[in-house]
């Protein structure tokens, strides 16, 4: 309903077509004059300004004074050359494919579950939005103690099965899967809501002659509502891929991208380059911060495609 | 009989995806000397007000600066993405489809990467650690959303309102205030409520933007608090249930504003 209405083409008679064409763009264009000003000076310049990071030398003084040495491409190469580019591109490609496909597979079991119509099914669905809003903040203090090593709930509920504790969050074994069950936990929701309305929009006849013919339950679903809801199903995990690409929050606040790196992404890594130690790098900081860019904009774009492949 | 077995097998489902924010508000009654009980006492018997006490004696300016942000932010995303979205929808001038383009590949770009390049030019401005700094700051998470909502939400009037406001001599300006935003109050509902609460929920530009100011929002009152030494569990979720308000507020008042932001952009109906 909304991508493809911003991008389409006007077909019909739009407002105002009396006057000159010339005029009404002038009069769009002043309605539109905020928000290009607002993108110039708040999203190109900001990135710009990154972009002039990644390319100098910065020290603490220089950045300050604005006169730092032009140094081409030493910051990506340093940043290439790091002990921590390996495993921190690893650690987010894991953190983003892991977290997606559970979100994704939970979001699509429940959203069919909730499809079914039965009393209270409207409230609970709205229930299951309450993990999305919570300020990411909350979440993850909260994931923090639940996994807490000693007194943390998760071991407790591991005692009584006979499972020895584990130390979630202090253990370069468990470190990343921790961050990734909280992220799983806060990405339920939205894909959870986004399919349910995927669900809505398949007729409800197809499944009346599905029955007819003598479909299982089973077969319903494999042969009529997967197929039907790949378009949804693919905008869901491409959106999804660029916002998970982007978490900084949940791990910075549960693990701080440690022990020992083991939780460290491209996000948390560029922001502990840039602001996490006492001598600042800004640079190598703003080079692992423009890789990001590159990886979300490859997924992004790919999305935008197919959002607009299937509006026409 | 198999209707109700669904409802039961729903609330079990519920309170399993919900087990988190049970355990945050009962840690938040829970006493310190009962904070290491084991097994944990699974529901606050004899618990405490320690957690809110510190809240009110500790946290309220912090819970104020979020809020004044939040609303700072509400206005400035309003109007900027207000008159976008209706030159967008309704207007259709040359470069539109461009623009709209821009403003989804900006929704793609890292918080974190936007909050490196504000650090650089806040620094330089002096604008660091000042709220109308943060405020600038939070709103680049909303705009883009907001022109989304308001263009889809405004293609839906029909153009004969316009052009019978145009045909009376209305000029656009005149038109878009009083015919296009009194029609357009669901959109404009949906639009405040994501950016209240996505300032008020965020961490990222708060921590680099406004890590050493005086007037510090919320999120990092708690992020204080865990950085403690000697942690208060109870003072922590004590302040996290009170940070949730906001969107617990939302979803009881607000619940089909909610769902209709949670798809937009993403499903075509």
């Amino acid at each position: 309903m909304t991508h493809d209405v911003l991008t389409r083409v006007p077909a019909e008679t739009t407002v105002g077509t009396r006057a000159p064409k010339k005029q009404r763009n002038w009069a769009a264009w002043a309605f539109l004059a905020p928000v290009v000003v607002y993108l110039i000076a708040f999203y190109a310049y900001p990135l710009y300004r990154n972009l002039d990071l990644s390319l100098r030398d910065y020290t603490v003084r220089s950045f300050v004074r604005g006169d730092a040495p032009f140094s081409g491409l030493d910051n990506y190469r340093e940043v290439f050359a790091d002990a921590t580019f390996w495993p921190a591109l690893l650690h987010t490609l894991a953190f983003t494919f892991v977290s997606i496909a559970f979100q994704f597979a939970i979001g699509l079991a429940l959203a069919v579950f909730f499809a079914q119509s039965f009393r209270l099914s409207a409230t609970l669905r709205a229930l299951f939005l309450v993990p999305w809003l919570l300020p990411l903040i909350v979440s993850a203090s909260t994931w923090t103690w639940m996994l807490n090593s000693d007194s943390g709930i998760v071991n407790t509920a591991l005692a009584a099965v006979n499972i020895d504790p584990v130390n979630w969050l202090t253990s370069p074994d468990w470190a990343l899967t921790s961050v990734i069950i909280a992220n799983i936990w806060i990405g339920i929701p939205f894909n959870l809501v986004v399919l349910y309305s995927g669900l809505q929009a398949i007729p409800a006849e197809v499944y009346e002659a599905a029955a007819l013919d003598g479909a299982t339950s089973w077969q319903r679903f494999w042969r009529i509502t997967f197929p039907l809801l790949r378009p949804v199903s693919a905008i869901t995990l491409l959106l999804g891929l660029v916002y998970t690409l982007k978490v900084f929050d949940i791990i910075w606040i549960m693990t701080k991208g440690g022990p020992a790196d083991a939780s460290m992404t491209f996000a948390t890594w560029s922001y502990r380059l840039s602001f996490g130690n006492l001598l600042p790098e800004f640079g190598p900081g703003a080079a692992v911060g423009n890789l990001l860019i590159i990886m979300a904009l490859i997924f992004g774009l790919l999305y935008i495609r197919i959002q607009r492949r299937q509006a026409q | 009989m198999i209707r109700s077995a669904k409802t039961i097998i729903g609330l079990i489902l519920t309170g399993i995806m919900l087990f988190p924010v049970y355990w945050m508000i009962n840690v938040s009654f829970t006493k310190d000397t009962d904070m290491r009980a084991d097994p944990p006492h699974l529901f606050p018997w004899n618990g405490t007000l320690e957690g809110y006490r510190a809240v009110i004696d500790q946290q309220m300016p912090y819970l104020g600066t979020s809020l004044l942000v939040g609303l700072g932010t509400v206005v400035l995303t309003l109007l900027i993405s207000a008159p976008a979205g209706f030159a967008l929808a309704k207007l259709r001038p040359r470069g539109g489809g461009a623009l709209s383009f821009v403003l989804l590949i900006a929704q793609m770009i890292p918080g974190i990467i936007m909050a490196m390049g504000f650090y650089a030019i806040y620094l330089r401005l002096g604008v660091l650690n000042t709220i109308p700094g943060l405020i600038l700051a939070d709103s680049t998470i909303a705009v883009p959303f907001g022109v989304l909502i308001f263009t889809a939400f405004m293609s839906g009037i029909p153009d004969e309102l316009i052009n019978a406001a145009l045909i009376d001599g209305a000029s656009k300006w005149r038109t878009f205030l009083s015919v296009i935003l009194p029609v357009s109050r669901n959109a404009i509902v949906t639009v405040s409520l994501f950016a209240f609460l996505w300032a008020w929920s965020d961490f990222v530009f708060a921590t680099t933007l406004d890590g050493g100011g005086d007037h510090q929002p919320i999120t990092l009152g708690i992020y204080h608090y865990i950085g403690n030494n000697n942690q208060q569990w109870n003072a922590i979720m004590a302040t996290a249930v009170v940070a949730s308000i906001p969107a617990t507020l939302l979803l009881i008042l607000a619940q089909r504003y909610v769902a209709a932001g949670v798809t937009a952009g993403a499903v075509k109906d």
